[in-house]
Formats: structure tokens, C-alpha cells, sequence
């Protein structure tokens, strides 16, 4: 969902800049209390992680493909302010040296990819979470959902962008509905992706996992030859 | 009740990481994205402008001057994991040495930081 230069125009898309940079600067504040000895070098991994899984494309309905945004499953293993710097270290590195979302375009990635998947991806996944059992079996299922819905809401806000600054005239009903018909498909992708990247760390270090932090211990020892 | 050790963990992910970028990445589909597609059916795009590094030596994940397509995007999912893993790792710690200050474990991070880089 890389926007490139010139699709929005440039007073919103400087707009979209001041609410990155100040999502940033959130972030970095948060980020101090959620790092410790053992998470900062695993941040560093979760962006690398996020930027090779996003060169994955997938395929999804009529000649059209989808890939992770990431932003929920940074949120989930590391926290929420340092999932918003994860997302936007791989953004950053993608629009200057891969070309991959326009630089006057970056603080609309940003915004978009970064911010909104965090705060609706995570948000979700946290209440989510509240509703079911607190064990660590609840953890993919809250992760699936949050992820599920946050790629829909970020088409969602790029359309909220498109109606304000969009430099060509096309109805906004139908930008939506393309839009967001589209990425409710690859949410699907971001899901599966999201919950089963999350169960892995899971099984191996629950420790590390942000979200599932506080919740108590999988019963695990269950009948023999069963799902898994 | 698998439980590894953290270095290990870094270790397997960053391998991971790498085989996905570095090898998997020529199987991905090379249809339009979701917004690349909406934009050109409904016309979206009708002013879009190049990108400013559309000529940077890795533009739209290949290595400029390596013509074997598997081998330049595999390069440049290696080339791009690499640097995203040290540019994320060092603001990482240096949010985390800002938090703790005189905190004497800040030394030692950045003692063993100098030999993750190869």
C-alpha cells in the first residue's frame, strides 16, 4: 500500500508529515519503557523481519496481490510505540533506497501503515484479547483479528486522504469501496501471517512477547497425535 | 516448553529473515498491490510522479548492474534486511541507553554491538 509521490497533493501530504513526525516522536518516548536489555536488539529484528516479509507478495483475487504491513505484529511482539518505529524504519529504508513509496509521500506511509495499523491492529488485539480466556492460546486469536482489521483501516484512511487531497477526480465512493473491498482480502493474509509469526515466538519465548505479557501459562501436555 | 535463549532466537530470525528477502522473494506474485491496482483501474494515478531515487542503485529491489533477476532481487532483499536489522538495532539501543542513563549494563550494550554488524 506504498503511496508514490503525487497522488495526494502536497499541503495534505505535509499534513500527513506533521502527524508522522509527531507519531514518531510519541513513539520514541513510549518506546523507552518498553525496551530493555532483551527487546531493543529484538526490535531491530522485528523491522528487518517486517521489511523481507513485505517483499512477499501474495496473491489475492483478479490479477492483484497483497503483502504484510506488519504494523500489528510489530505492535504484539515488541509494544505498540516501538511497533510504530519499527514500521517506520522499514518505510523509511524503502522510500530511499528502494524507491518503494514516494518520499513526499512518506509521511502518509507512515501515518497510514505505521500509525493506523498500530492503533487500530493493536487496539483491536487488545480487546480482543480481554474478551477471551487470559492464556496464551488467546494470543494468535486476538492477533489474527486484530491484523485482520487493520489493513482495512488503513485503505480506509488513505480514502480519508484521497477525499481531501487527491490530485485526480475520482468519487470517492468508488475509491472506497475498491479500496477497501481489496485489502479486506489481503487482511486476510496480514492475519494468518500475523497469528502464526506470533504463536511461533510463542511456543519458543512467550517472554518476549509483548501482548502476552501478564497472561497465564498454555496448558500444553495434551493428547497424543492431535492437531499440531 | 521449548524455551531457547534470546541470542538464539535473534540468531534463527534473522536467518529466517534473510532466506525470505534473499531467496523466497522470486517466488512472491508480481501482480499490482492492492493500492497499485485500484489506482490504475480508477485512474488514481494520473498524476503520479516519479520516485526521487527511481535511479538509486537499488531501485524496485534489484542491484543495479546484476542482470540475473534471481540473483539481483535476492541481493537486494539480502542488502535491504541487512541494513533495516542495523539502522532498527542501533535507534533501538540508543532509545534504550537514553532511558536508563547511567545505567553500567549501556556499556556493555554497546561493547557487543560492535561485533553484530558482520
Amino acid at each position: 500500500m506504498h503511496i508514490p509521490n503525487g497522488f495526494i497533493d502536497g499541503p495534505v501530504s505535509a499534513g500527513a508529515g506533521v502527524v508522522a513526525v509527531a507519531g514518531i516522536a510519541v513513539g520514541l518516548r513510549g518506546a523507552r519503557r518498553e525496551l530493555d536489555e532483551r527487546t531493543a536488539p529484538l526490535a531491530g529484528l522485528v523491522a528487518a523481519f517486517v521489511f523481507a516479509v513485505q517483499m512477499l507478495n501474495f496473491p489475492v483475487a483478479g490479477g492483484t496481490s497483497g503483502h504484510l504491513l506488519g504494523g500489528t505484529l510489530a505492535a504484539i511482539l515488541v509494544g505498540p510505540y516501538t511497533g510504530v518505529l519499527c514500521v517506520a524504519v522499514v518505510l523509511l529504508m524503502q522510500g530511499l533506497f528502494f524507491a518503494d513509496g514516494g518520499l513526499t509521500a512518506l509521511g502518509l506511509n507512515i501515518t497510514i501503515m505505521g500509525i493506523v495499523t498500530v492503533v487500530v491492529g493493536y487496539g483491536l488485539f487488545r480487546l480482543v484479547l480481554g474478551l477471551l480466556p487470559a492464556r496464551h492460546s488467546s494470543v494468535p486469536i486476538a492477533a489474527f483479528v486484530g491484523a485482520l482489521v487493520s489493513v482495512p483501516a488503513a485503505a480506509c484512511v488513505f480514502t480519508v486522504f484521497y477525499a481531501i487531497g487527491g490530485t485526480t477526480d475520482v468519487s470517492i465512493g468508488k475509491v472506497a469501496g475498491a479500496m477497501i473491498g481489496v485489502h479486506v482480502l489481503i487482511g486476510i493474509g496480514e492475519a494468518i501471517i500475523t497469528a502464526a509469526t506470533v504463536s511461533s515466538v510463542l511456543a519458543v519465548r512467550p517472554d518476549l512477547v509483548h501482548g502476552a505479557r501478564g497472561l497465564a501459562r498454555p496448558l500444553e501436555l495434551r493428547s497424543a497425535g492431535g492437531s499440531r | 516448553m521449548t524455551r531457547v535463549r534470546t541470542r538464539t532466537l535473534l540468531i534463527a530470525g534473522a536467518l529466517l529473515a534473510l532466506v525470505l528477502a534473499g531467496f523466497v522473494s522470486y517466488y512472491a506474485s508480481q501482480s499490482p498491490d492492492g493500492l497499485e491496482k485500484v489506482s490504475a483501474d480508477k485512474g488514481i494515478d494520473a498524476k503520479e510522479q516519479e520516485h526521487q531515487m527511481k535511479d538509486g542503485p537499488l531501485a524496485d529491489y534489484t542491484v543495479k548492474g546484476v542482470h540475473n533477476e534471481r540473483l539481483s532481487g535476492g541481493l537486494a532483499g539480502v542488502i535491504g534486511v541487512g541494513a533495516t536489522l542495523l539502522v532498527g538495532t542501533g535507534v533501538f539501543r540508543l532509545v534504550r541507553k537514553r532511558s536508563t542513563g547511567t545505567d553500567p549494563a549501556g556499556a556493555r550494550t554497546a561493547d557487543s554491538g560492535a561485533g553484530d554488524g558482520a
